[in-house]
Protein backbone atom coordinates (compact mmCIF):
# COMPACT_ATOMS: atom_id res chain seq x y z
CA UNK A 1 0.00 0.00 0.00
CA UNK A 2 2.85 2.34 0.89
CA UNK A 3 4.27 1.99 -2.58
CA UNK A 4 1.05 3.29 -4.08
CA UNK A 5 0.43 6.13 -1.64
CA UNK A 6 4.02 7.39 -1.57
CA UNK A 7 4.17 6.92 -5.31
CA UNK A 8 1.08 9.00 -5.91
CA UNK A 9 2.16 11.82 -3.63
CA UNK A 10 5.63 12.03 -5.19
CA UNK A 11 4.12 11.67 -8.66
CA UNK A 12 1.86 14.68 -8.11
CA UNK A 13 4.81 16.71 -6.83
CA UNK A 14 6.78 15.70 -9.93
CA UNK A 15 3.88 16.70 -12.16
CA UNK A 16 3.58 20.07 -10.44
CA UNK A 17 7.32 20.69 -10.73
CA UNK A 18 7.08 20.19 -14.52
CA UNK A 19 10.27 18.15 -14.49
CA UNK A 20 12.13 18.79 -17.75
CA UNK A 21 12.85 15.14 -18.46
CA UNK A 22 9.19 14.29 -17.98
CA UNK A 23 8.08 17.10 -20.29
CA UNK A 24 10.50 15.88 -22.94
CA UNK A 25 9.10 12.32 -22.72
CA UNK A 26 5.53 13.57 -23.00
CA UNK A 27 6.57 15.73 -25.97
CA UNK A 28 8.11 12.78 -27.82
CA UNK A 29 5.02 10.66 -27.17
CA UNK A 30 2.63 13.31 -28.42
CA UNK A 31 4.72 14.18 -31.46
CA UNK A 32 5.07 10.56 -32.57
CA UNK A 33 1.47 9.59 -31.84
CA UNK A 34 -0.07 12.64 -33.48
CA UNK A 35 2.08 12.16 -36.60
CA UNK A 36 1.23 8.49 -36.95
CA UNK A 37 -2.48 9.11 -36.32
CA UNK A 38 -2.44 11.85 -38.94
CA UNK A 39 -0.74 9.68 -41.57
CA UNK A 40 -2.95 6.68 -40.79
CA UNK A 41 -6.06 8.87 -41.09
CA UNK A 42 -5.01 10.23 -44.47
CA UNK A 43 -4.63 6.66 -45.69
CA UNK A 44 -7.34 4.92 -43.67
CA UNK A 45 -10.35 7.22 -44.09
CA UNK A 46 -10.30 7.31 -47.92
CA UNK A 47 -9.62 3.56 -47.99
CA UNK A 48 -12.67 3.08 -45.79
CA UNK A 49 -14.75 5.19 -48.20
CA UNK A 50 -13.55 3.22 -51.21
CA UNK A 51 -14.31 -0.13 -49.59
CA UNK A 52 -17.71 0.99 -48.29
CA UNK A 53 -18.91 2.60 -51.53
CA UNK A 54 -17.74 0.20 -54.18
CA UNK A 55 -19.13 -3.23 -54.88
CA UNK A 56 -15.70 -4.83 -54.58
CA UNK A 57 -15.29 -8.57 -55.02
CA UNK A 58 -14.67 -10.37 -51.69
CA UNK A 59 -15.88 -7.28 -49.85
CA UNK A 60 -17.02 -9.28 -46.82
CA UNK A 61 -13.70 -11.05 -46.79
CA UNK A 62 -11.81 -7.74 -46.88
CA UNK A 63 -13.84 -6.44 -43.96
CA UNK A 64 -13.28 -9.65 -42.00
CA UNK A 65 -9.54 -9.40 -42.60
CA UNK A 66 -9.58 -5.75 -41.51
CA UNK A 67 -11.43 -6.66 -38.34
CA UNK A 68 -8.88 -9.36 -37.66
CA UNK A 69 -6.07 -6.87 -38.12
CA UNK A 70 -7.65 -4.77 -35.34
CA UNK A 71 -6.17 -7.33 -32.98
CA UNK A 72 -2.71 -7.21 -34.56
CA UNK A 73 -0.21 -7.51 -31.70
CA UNK A 74 2.27 -4.66 -31.53
CA UNK A 75 5.18 -7.04 -31.08
CA UNK A 76 4.35 -8.73 -34.38
CA UNK A 77 4.45 -5.39 -36.16
CA UNK A 78 7.61 -4.53 -34.27
CA UNK A 79 9.26 -7.75 -35.38
CA UNK A 80 8.15 -7.31 -38.97
CA UNK A 81 9.28 -3.71 -39.32
CA UNK A 82 12.49 -4.47 -37.39
CA UNK A 83 13.45 -7.18 -39.86
CA UNK A 84 12.88 -4.74 -42.69
CA UNK A 85 14.82 -1.78 -41.37
CA UNK A 86 17.57 -3.48 -39.36
CA UNK A 87 21.10 -2.93 -40.64
CA UNK A 88 21.03 -6.32 -42.35
CA UNK A 89 17.44 -5.83 -43.53
CA UNK A 90 16.04 -4.80 -46.88
CA UNK A 91 15.86 -1.12 -45.98
CA UNK A 92 18.86 -1.18 -43.67
CA UNK A 93 20.74 1.47 -45.60
CA UNK A 94 18.21 4.16 -44.63
CA UNK A 95 19.35 3.96 -41.01
CA UNK A 96 15.76 4.07 -39.74
CA UNK A 97 15.98 1.72 -36.80
CA UNK A 98 15.88 3.34 -33.36
CA UNK A 99 14.53 6.64 -34.63
CA UNK A 100 11.19 8.36 -34.20
CA UNK A 101 10.45 7.62 -37.85
CA UNK A 102 10.69 3.90 -37.15
CA UNK A 103 8.09 4.18 -34.38
CA UNK A 104 5.82 6.16 -36.68
CA UNK A 105 6.08 3.53 -39.44
CA UNK A 106 5.12 0.77 -37.02
CA UNK A 107 2.29 2.74 -35.46
CA UNK A 108 0.82 3.69 -38.84
CA UNK A 109 0.67 -0.01 -39.72
CA UNK A 110 -0.94 -0.67 -36.36
CA UNK A 111 -3.80 1.80 -36.74
CA UNK A 112 -4.59 1.88 -40.44
CA UNK A 113 -6.92 -1.12 -39.87
CA UNK A 114 -8.50 0.72 -36.93
CA UNK A 115 -9.24 3.86 -38.92
CA UNK A 116 -10.34 1.94 -42.02
CA UNK A 117 -12.61 -0.55 -40.25
CA UNK A 118 -14.25 2.13 -38.10
CA UNK A 119 -14.73 4.38 -41.12
CA UNK A 120 -16.42 1.55 -43.01
CA UNK A 121 -18.79 0.84 -40.16
CA UNK A 122 -19.45 4.56 -39.68
CA UNK A 123 -20.40 5.02 -43.32
CA UNK A 124 -22.42 1.83 -43.52
CA UNK A 125 -24.60 3.06 -40.69
CA UNK A 126 -25.58 6.19 -42.59
CA UNK A 127 -28.97 6.01 -44.22
CA UNK A 128 -28.77 4.99 -47.87
CA UNK A 129 -31.25 7.77 -48.66
CA UNK A 130 -28.66 10.50 -48.14
CA UNK A 131 -26.55 9.01 -50.83
CA UNK A 132 -29.49 8.30 -53.15
CA UNK A 133 -30.91 11.80 -52.67
CA UNK A 134 -27.60 13.44 -53.38
CA UNK A 135 -27.21 11.32 -56.49
CA UNK A 136 -30.75 12.09 -57.67
CA UNK A 137 -29.99 15.76 -57.27
CA UNK A 138 -27.17 15.24 -59.72
CA UNK A 139 -24.20 15.14 -57.37
CA UNK A 140 -20.96 13.64 -58.65
CA UNK A 141 -18.99 10.99 -56.78
CA UNK A 142 -16.92 13.55 -54.92
CA UNK A 143 -19.96 15.53 -53.80
CA UNK A 144 -21.71 12.35 -52.69
CA UNK A 145 -18.63 11.41 -50.68
CA UNK A 146 -18.62 14.88 -49.12
CA UNK A 147 -22.31 14.54 -48.15
CA UNK A 148 -21.69 11.15 -46.59
CA UNK A 149 -18.58 12.44 -44.84
CA UNK A 150 -20.59 15.31 -43.36
CA UNK A 151 -23.16 12.88 -42.06
CA UNK A 152 -20.59 10.49 -40.69
CA UNK A 153 -18.07 13.01 -39.42
CA UNK A 154 -18.52 12.29 -35.73
CA UNK A 155 -18.11 8.57 -36.16
CA UNK A 156 -15.03 9.20 -38.29
CA UNK A 157 -13.53 11.55 -35.70
CA UNK A 158 -14.31 8.86 -33.14
CA UNK A 159 -12.36 6.39 -35.28
CA UNK A 160 -9.38 8.76 -35.36
CA UNK A 161 -9.55 9.28 -31.60
CA UNK A 162 -9.70 5.54 -31.04
CA UNK A 163 -6.64 5.16 -33.25
CA UNK A 164 -4.81 7.87 -31.34
CA UNK A 165 -5.68 6.14 -28.08
CA UNK A 166 -4.22 2.93 -29.43
CA UNK A 167 -0.87 4.45 -30.45
CA UNK A 168 -0.28 6.66 -27.47
CA UNK A 169 -0.78 3.73 -25.12
CA UNK A 170 1.11 1.05 -27.05
CA UNK A 171 4.54 -0.05 -25.96
CA UNK A 172 5.70 -2.95 -28.16
CA UNK A 173 6.41 -0.90 -31.26
CA UNK A 174 7.93 2.05 -29.40
CA UNK A 175 10.28 -0.25 -27.50
CA UNK A 176 11.32 -2.51 -30.39
CA UNK A 177 11.65 0.12 -33.09
CA UNK A 178 12.41 3.23 -31.06
CA UNK A 179 14.77 1.60 -28.59
CA UNK A 180 13.85 3.86 -25.66
CA UNK A 181 16.75 6.28 -26.25
CA UNK A 182 16.75 8.93 -23.56
CA UNK A 183 15.66 12.29 -24.91
CA UNK A 184 15.01 10.97 -28.39
CA UNK A 185 12.76 7.93 -28.63
CA UNK A 186 11.78 7.53 -24.99
CA UNK A 187 7.98 7.68 -24.91
CA UNK A 188 5.62 7.69 -21.96
CA UNK A 189 5.02 3.95 -22.13
CA UNK A 190 8.66 2.90 -22.63
CA UNK A 191 9.72 5.28 -19.85
CA UNK A 192 7.11 3.69 -17.57
CA UNK A 193 8.39 0.21 -18.35
CA UNK A 194 11.96 1.35 -17.72
CA UNK A 195 11.14 2.97 -14.38
CA UNK A 196 9.43 -0.25 -13.38
CA UNK A 197 12.56 -2.19 -14.34
CA UNK A 198 14.64 0.20 -12.29
CA UNK A 199 12.39 -0.37 -9.32
CA UNK A 200 11.48 3.33 -9.16
CA UNK A 201 7.80 4.03 -9.58
CA UNK A 202 7.36 7.78 -9.18
CA UNK A 203 7.93 8.86 -12.77
CA UNK A 204 5.90 5.82 -13.89
CA UNK A 205 2.89 6.86 -11.89
CA UNK A 206 3.22 10.50 -12.98
CA UNK A 207 3.34 9.46 -16.64
CA UNK A 208 0.41 7.10 -16.09
CA UNK A 209 -1.62 10.02 -14.77
CA UNK A 210 -0.63 12.14 -17.78
CA UNK A 211 -1.50 9.30 -20.16
CA UNK A 212 -4.97 8.91 -18.69
CA UNK A 213 -5.34 12.69 -18.62
CA UNK A 214 -4.58 12.94 -22.33
CA UNK A 215 -7.12 10.24 -23.20
CA UNK A 216 -9.70 11.92 -21.01
CA UNK A 217 -9.04 15.33 -22.57
CA UNK A 218 -9.33 13.89 -26.08
CA UNK A 219 -12.70 12.33 -25.31
CA UNK A 220 -13.91 15.43 -23.54
CA UNK A 221 -12.97 17.53 -26.54
CA UNK A 222 -14.79 15.12 -28.81
CA UNK A 223 -17.97 15.23 -26.76
CA UNK A 224 -17.86 18.99 -26.54
CA UNK A 225 -17.38 19.32 -30.27
CA UNK A 226 -20.11 16.77 -30.99
CA UNK A 227 -22.63 18.33 -28.61
CA UNK A 228 -22.11 21.84 -29.93
CA UNK A 229 -22.72 20.80 -33.50
CA UNK A 230 -25.68 18.61 -32.90
CA UNK A 231 -27.87 21.31 -31.41
CA UNK B 1 -28.35 -33.51 -9.18
CA UNK B 2 -27.09 -32.69 -5.75
CA UNK B 3 -24.46 -35.33 -6.04
CA UNK B 4 -23.37 -33.88 -9.35
CA UNK B 5 -22.91 -30.43 -7.87
CA UNK B 6 -20.97 -31.83 -4.98
CA UNK B 7 -18.78 -33.78 -7.28
CA UNK B 8 -18.07 -30.71 -9.32
CA UNK B 9 -17.39 -28.71 -6.21
CA UNK B 10 -15.07 -31.39 -5.00
CA UNK B 11 -13.12 -31.47 -8.22
CA UNK B 12 -12.91 -27.69 -8.39
CA UNK B 13 -11.61 -27.59 -4.85
CA UNK B 14 -9.19 -30.36 -5.58
CA UNK B 15 -7.97 -28.62 -8.71
CA UNK B 16 -7.51 -25.30 -6.93
CA UNK B 17 -5.69 -26.96 -4.06
CA UNK B 18 -3.33 -28.69 -6.45
CA UNK B 19 -2.64 -25.38 -8.17
CA UNK B 20 -2.04 -23.53 -4.94
CA UNK B 21 0.13 -26.21 -3.49
CA UNK B 22 2.42 -26.02 -6.49
CA UNK B 23 2.39 -22.24 -6.54
CA UNK B 24 2.63 -21.61 -2.82
CA UNK B 25 4.37 -24.78 -1.79
CA UNK B 26 6.84 -24.81 1.05
CA UNK B 27 9.83 -25.75 -1.03
CA UNK B 28 9.87 -22.76 -3.31
CA UNK B 29 12.46 -20.05 -3.03
CA UNK B 30 11.70 -16.80 -4.81
CA UNK B 31 14.71 -14.97 -6.16
CA UNK B 32 15.17 -11.72 -8.05
CA UNK B 33 18.32 -11.67 -10.05
CA UNK B 34 20.23 -9.65 -12.56
CA UNK B 35 19.63 -10.51 -16.21
CA UNK B 36 23.16 -11.79 -16.85
CA UNK B 37 22.80 -14.84 -14.60
CA UNK B 38 19.85 -15.96 -16.65
CA UNK B 39 20.93 -14.75 -20.09
CA UNK B 40 24.29 -16.49 -19.73
CA UNK B 41 22.53 -19.79 -19.07
CA UNK B 42 24.18 -20.28 -15.66
CA UNK B 43 20.93 -20.55 -13.73
CA UNK B 44 19.60 -23.20 -16.09
CA UNK B 45 22.60 -25.31 -15.12
CA UNK B 46 22.78 -24.80 -11.37
CA UNK B 47 19.12 -24.57 -10.32
CA UNK B 48 18.22 -28.14 -11.39
CA UNK B 49 21.32 -29.39 -9.53
CA UNK B 50 20.29 -27.46 -6.44
CA UNK B 51 16.85 -29.00 -6.64
CA UNK B 52 18.35 -32.46 -6.97
CA UNK B 53 20.44 -31.92 -3.83
CA UNK B 54 17.86 -30.23 -1.63
CA UNK B 55 14.41 -30.61 -3.20
CA UNK B 56 14.04 -26.83 -3.27
CA UNK B 57 12.63 -25.16 -6.36
CA UNK B 58 13.99 -21.72 -7.15
CA UNK B 59 11.57 -19.45 -8.98
CA UNK B 60 13.54 -16.53 -10.29
CA UNK B 61 12.70 -13.23 -11.91
CA UNK B 62 15.48 -11.75 -14.03
CA UNK B 63 15.63 -7.94 -13.95
CA UNK B 64 18.26 -5.28 -13.65
CA UNK B 65 20.13 -5.16 -10.35
CA UNK B 66 18.26 -1.98 -9.34
CA UNK B 67 14.89 -3.65 -9.75
CA UNK B 68 16.07 -6.86 -8.10
CA UNK B 69 17.18 -4.93 -5.03
CA UNK B 70 13.88 -3.10 -5.02
CA UNK B 71 12.13 -6.48 -4.94
CA UNK B 72 14.22 -7.34 -1.90
CA UNK B 73 13.36 -4.05 -0.19
CA UNK B 74 9.65 -4.62 -0.83
CA UNK B 75 9.85 -8.20 0.40
CA UNK B 76 8.64 -9.58 -2.93
CA UNK B 77 11.36 -12.22 -2.93
CA UNK B 78 13.32 -14.32 -0.44
CA UNK B 79 16.77 -13.73 -1.86
CA UNK B 80 18.55 -11.54 -4.40
CA UNK B 81 21.43 -12.41 -6.73
CA UNK B 82 22.95 -9.18 -8.02
CA UNK B 83 26.13 -7.34 -8.94
CA UNK B 84 26.53 -3.81 -7.63
CA UNK B 85 28.69 -3.90 -4.53
CA UNK B 86 27.85 -0.40 -3.29
CA UNK B 87 24.09 -0.96 -3.58
CA UNK B 88 24.41 -4.38 -1.96
CA UNK B 89 26.26 -2.93 1.01
CA UNK B 90 23.60 -0.27 1.38
CA UNK B 91 20.88 -2.92 1.16
CA UNK B 92 22.41 -4.71 4.13
CA UNK B 93 23.16 -1.50 6.04
CA UNK B 94 19.51 -0.49 5.76
CA UNK B 95 18.59 -3.81 7.30
CA UNK B 96 16.90 -5.38 4.30
CA UNK B 97 19.43 -8.14 3.85
CA UNK B 98 21.16 -10.33 6.40
CA UNK B 99 24.51 -11.12 4.82
CA UNK B 100 26.26 -10.79 1.49
CA UNK B 101 27.72 -14.01 0.11
CA UNK B 102 30.44 -13.38 -2.46
CA UNK B 103 29.58 -16.32 -4.68
CA UNK B 104 31.32 -15.53 -7.93
CA UNK B 105 32.72 -12.92 -10.28
CA UNK B 106 33.40 -12.34 -13.92
CA UNK B 107 34.48 -9.24 -15.77
CA UNK B 108 33.26 -6.49 -18.00
CA UNK B 109 34.60 -5.77 -21.45
CA UNK B 110 34.30 -2.78 -23.74
CA UNK B 111 33.07 -3.92 -27.14
CA UNK B 112 32.87 -2.04 -30.40
CA UNK B 113 32.53 -2.32 -34.18
CA UNK B 114 35.24 -4.37 -35.93
CA UNK B 115 36.59 -1.40 -37.88
CA UNK B 116 37.13 0.34 -34.52
CA UNK B 117 36.70 3.99 -35.58
CA UNK B 118 37.77 5.22 -32.13
CA UNK B 119 40.99 3.20 -32.28
CA UNK B 120 40.82 1.54 -28.86
CA UNK B 121 41.48 -2.08 -29.81
CA UNK B 122 43.78 -3.81 -27.35
CA UNK B 123 43.94 -0.95 -24.87
CA UNK B 124 44.63 -2.17 -21.34
CA UNK B 125 43.19 0.79 -19.51
CA UNK B 126 39.40 1.03 -19.59
CA UNK B 127 39.15 4.69 -18.61
CA UNK B 128 41.59 5.75 -21.34
CA UNK B 129 39.60 3.73 -23.84
CA UNK B 130 36.41 5.52 -22.82
CA UNK B 131 38.11 8.90 -23.17
CA UNK B 132 39.21 7.95 -26.66
CA UNK B 133 35.65 6.94 -27.59
CA UNK B 134 34.40 10.25 -26.22
CA UNK B 135 36.97 12.14 -28.28
CA UNK B 136 36.02 10.26 -31.47
CA UNK B 137 32.95 10.51 -33.68
CA UNK B 138 31.60 7.19 -32.37
CA UNK B 139 28.44 6.49 -30.43
CA UNK B 140 28.49 4.94 -26.96
CA UNK B 141 25.38 3.00 -25.90
CA UNK B 142 24.52 2.95 -22.20
CA UNK B 143 22.21 0.51 -20.44
CA UNK B 144 20.73 3.46 -18.57
CA UNK B 145 18.58 1.21 -16.38
CA UNK B 146 20.31 1.36 -12.98
CA UNK B 147 21.54 -2.18 -13.45
CA UNK B 148 24.86 -3.34 -12.07
CA UNK B 149 26.46 -2.86 -15.47
CA UNK B 150 25.03 0.64 -15.78
CA UNK B 151 26.25 1.59 -12.33
CA UNK B 152 29.73 0.30 -13.18
CA UNK B 153 29.68 2.21 -16.44
CA UNK B 154 28.77 5.41 -14.61
CA UNK B 155 31.62 4.78 -12.16
CA UNK B 156 34.03 4.29 -15.05
CA UNK B 157 32.98 7.54 -16.68
CA UNK B 158 33.32 9.28 -13.35
CA UNK B 159 36.85 7.88 -13.07
CA UNK B 160 37.73 9.41 -16.45
CA UNK B 161 36.71 12.86 -15.20
CA UNK B 162 35.02 13.48 -18.53
CA UNK B 163 31.77 15.46 -18.55
CA UNK B 164 29.36 13.10 -20.35
CA UNK B 165 27.05 15.89 -21.47
CA UNK B 166 29.76 16.91 -23.93
CA UNK B 167 29.07 13.74 -25.89
CA UNK B 168 25.51 14.91 -26.59
CA UNK B 169 23.62 12.64 -28.97
CA UNK B 170 26.58 10.27 -29.22
CA UNK B 171 25.85 9.02 -25.70
CA UNK B 172 22.67 6.97 -26.03
CA UNK B 173 20.99 5.88 -22.84
CA UNK B 174 18.43 3.25 -23.82
CA UNK B 175 17.23 1.79 -20.53
CA UNK B 176 17.18 -1.83 -21.65
CA UNK B 177 18.71 -5.17 -20.78
CA UNK B 178 22.24 -6.27 -21.68
CA UNK B 179 21.29 -8.43 -24.67
CA UNK B 180 19.16 -5.68 -26.14
CA UNK B 181 21.93 -3.16 -25.55
CA UNK B 182 24.44 -5.35 -27.42
CA UNK B 183 22.17 -5.76 -30.45
CA UNK B 184 21.39 -2.05 -30.30
CA UNK B 185 25.09 -1.18 -30.31
CA UNK B 186 25.59 -3.66 -33.15
CA UNK B 187 22.84 -1.99 -35.18
CA UNK B 188 24.35 1.44 -34.57
CA UNK B 189 27.94 0.12 -34.89
CA UNK B 190 28.63 1.73 -31.56
CA UNK B 191 30.66 0.97 -28.44
CA UNK B 192 29.24 -0.33 -25.20
CA UNK B 193 30.22 -1.86 -21.87
CA UNK B 194 29.00 -5.42 -21.29
CA UNK B 195 29.62 -8.34 -19.01
CA UNK B 196 31.70 -10.97 -20.78
CA UNK B 197 29.11 -13.73 -20.42
CA UNK B 198 26.29 -12.01 -22.22
CA UNK B 199 28.67 -10.83 -24.90
CA UNK B 200 29.99 -14.34 -25.60
CA UNK B 201 26.42 -15.50 -25.90
CA UNK B 202 25.62 -12.82 -28.45
CA UNK B 203 28.82 -13.06 -30.44
CA UNK B 204 29.18 -16.84 -30.55
CA UNK B 205 25.79 -18.26 -29.74
CA UNK B 206 23.48 -16.79 -32.33
CA UNK B 207 22.52 -17.75 -35.87
CA UNK B 208 23.44 -14.25 -36.89
CA UNK B 209 26.22 -13.26 -34.50
CA UNK B 210 26.78 -9.61 -33.73
CA UNK B 211 29.69 -7.97 -35.53
CA UNK B 212 30.97 -6.27 -32.40
CA UNK B 213 34.35 -7.35 -31.06
CA UNK B 214 36.01 -7.11 -27.66
CA UNK B 215 38.17 -3.99 -27.69
CA UNK B 216 39.30 -3.54 -24.11
CA UNK B 217 39.57 -6.19 -21.39
CA UNK B 218 41.48 -7.44 -18.32
CA UNK B 219 41.73 -4.09 -16.59
CA UNK B 220 41.24 -4.81 -12.84
CA UNK B 221 38.76 -1.95 -12.73
CA UNK B 222 36.51 -4.13 -14.90
CA UNK B 223 36.12 -6.99 -12.41
CA UNK B 224 32.49 -7.76 -11.70
CA UNK B 225 31.67 -9.45 -8.39
CA UNK B 226 28.26 -11.05 -7.86
CA UNK B 227 26.63 -11.23 -4.45
CA UNK B 228 23.80 -13.31 -3.08
CA UNK B 229 21.86 -11.77 -0.19
CA UNK B 230 18.98 -13.39 1.73
CA UNK B 231 16.22 -10.91 2.60
CA UNK B 232 16.03 -10.07 6.28
CA UNK B 233 13.11 -11.85 8.00
CA UNK B 234 13.02 -9.08 10.61
CA UNK B 235 11.82 -6.68 7.91
CA UNK B 236 9.64 -9.19 6.11
CA UNK B 237 8.57 -12.06 8.39
CA UNK B 238 7.06 -14.03 5.50
CA UNK B 239 10.36 -14.58 3.63
CA UNK B 240 11.85 -18.06 3.68
CA UNK B 241 15.13 -17.13 5.23
CA UNK B 242 16.28 -20.67 5.98
CA UNK B 243 15.81 -21.74 2.36
CA UNK B 244 17.63 -18.62 1.20
CA UNK B 245 20.56 -19.36 3.52
CA UNK B 246 20.63 -22.91 2.26
CA UNK B 247 20.86 -21.73 -1.34
CA UNK B 248 23.62 -19.20 -0.62
CA UNK B 249 25.69 -21.76 1.27
CA UNK B 250 25.13 -24.37 -1.40
CA UNK B 251 26.46 -21.94 -4.03
CA UNK B 252 29.63 -21.54 -1.95
CA UNK B 253 30.01 -25.27 -1.32
CA UNK B 254 32.45 -27.35 -3.34
CA UNK B 255 29.64 -28.61 -5.51
CA UNK B 256 28.35 -25.11 -6.24
CA UNK B 257 31.84 -23.76 -6.89
CA UNK B 258 32.63 -26.59 -9.27
CA UNK B 259 29.43 -25.97 -11.20
CA UNK B 260 30.17 -22.25 -11.47
CA UNK B 261 33.81 -22.75 -12.48
CA UNK B 262 32.94 -25.58 -14.81
CA UNK B 263 30.27 -23.75 -16.74
CA UNK B 264 31.36 -23.23 -20.33
CA UNK B 265 29.58 -21.29 -23.00
CA UNK B 266 30.96 -21.92 -26.48
CA UNK B 267 34.11 -23.24 -24.88
CA UNK B 268 34.73 -20.20 -22.71
CA UNK B 269 34.63 -19.95 -18.95
CA UNK B 270 32.19 -17.24 -17.88
CA UNK B 271 32.23 -17.15 -14.09
CA UNK B 272 34.79 -17.70 -11.37
CA UNK B 273 33.67 -18.91 -7.96
CA UNK B 274 34.37 -16.74 -4.93
CA UNK B 275 35.52 -13.13 -4.73
CA UNK B 276 38.07 -11.55 -7.09
CA UNK B 277 41.54 -11.14 -5.61
CA UNK B 278 42.28 -7.69 -4.36
CA UNK B 279 44.70 -5.83 -6.55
Amino acid sequence: MDVLVDGFVSAFLLLLSLDSEMILIIGVSLKVSITSTFIASIIGVPTGFIIAFNPLPFKRMIITVLNTLLALPTVVIGLFVYSLIARRGLLGSFDLLYTQKAIIIGQVILIIPVVTAFTISAISRIDERYRKTAMTLGAGRVTVAAVVFREGRFAIVAAVIAAFGRVISEIGISMMLGGNIKGFTRTMTTAMALEYDKGAFVLSIALGIVLLGISFAMNLMFHFFQGKNRI
Amino acid sequence: MKLFINKRLFFTAFFLLTCFSTVYGENILKMSTTTSTQASGLLDLILPEFKKDTGINVNFIAKGTGAAIRDGIDGNVDIIFVHAKALEDKFIQDGYGTKRYAVMYNDFVIVGPPDDPAGIRGMKCATEALLKIAASESVFVSRGDNSGTHIREKDLWKATGFALEKMGDRYMSIGQGMGKTITFADEKQAYTLTDRGTFIKYSLGRNIPVDLKIMCENDPILFNPYGVIPVNPEKHPHVKHDLAEKFAKWLLSEKGANLINGYRLHGQQLFYSGAPEKN
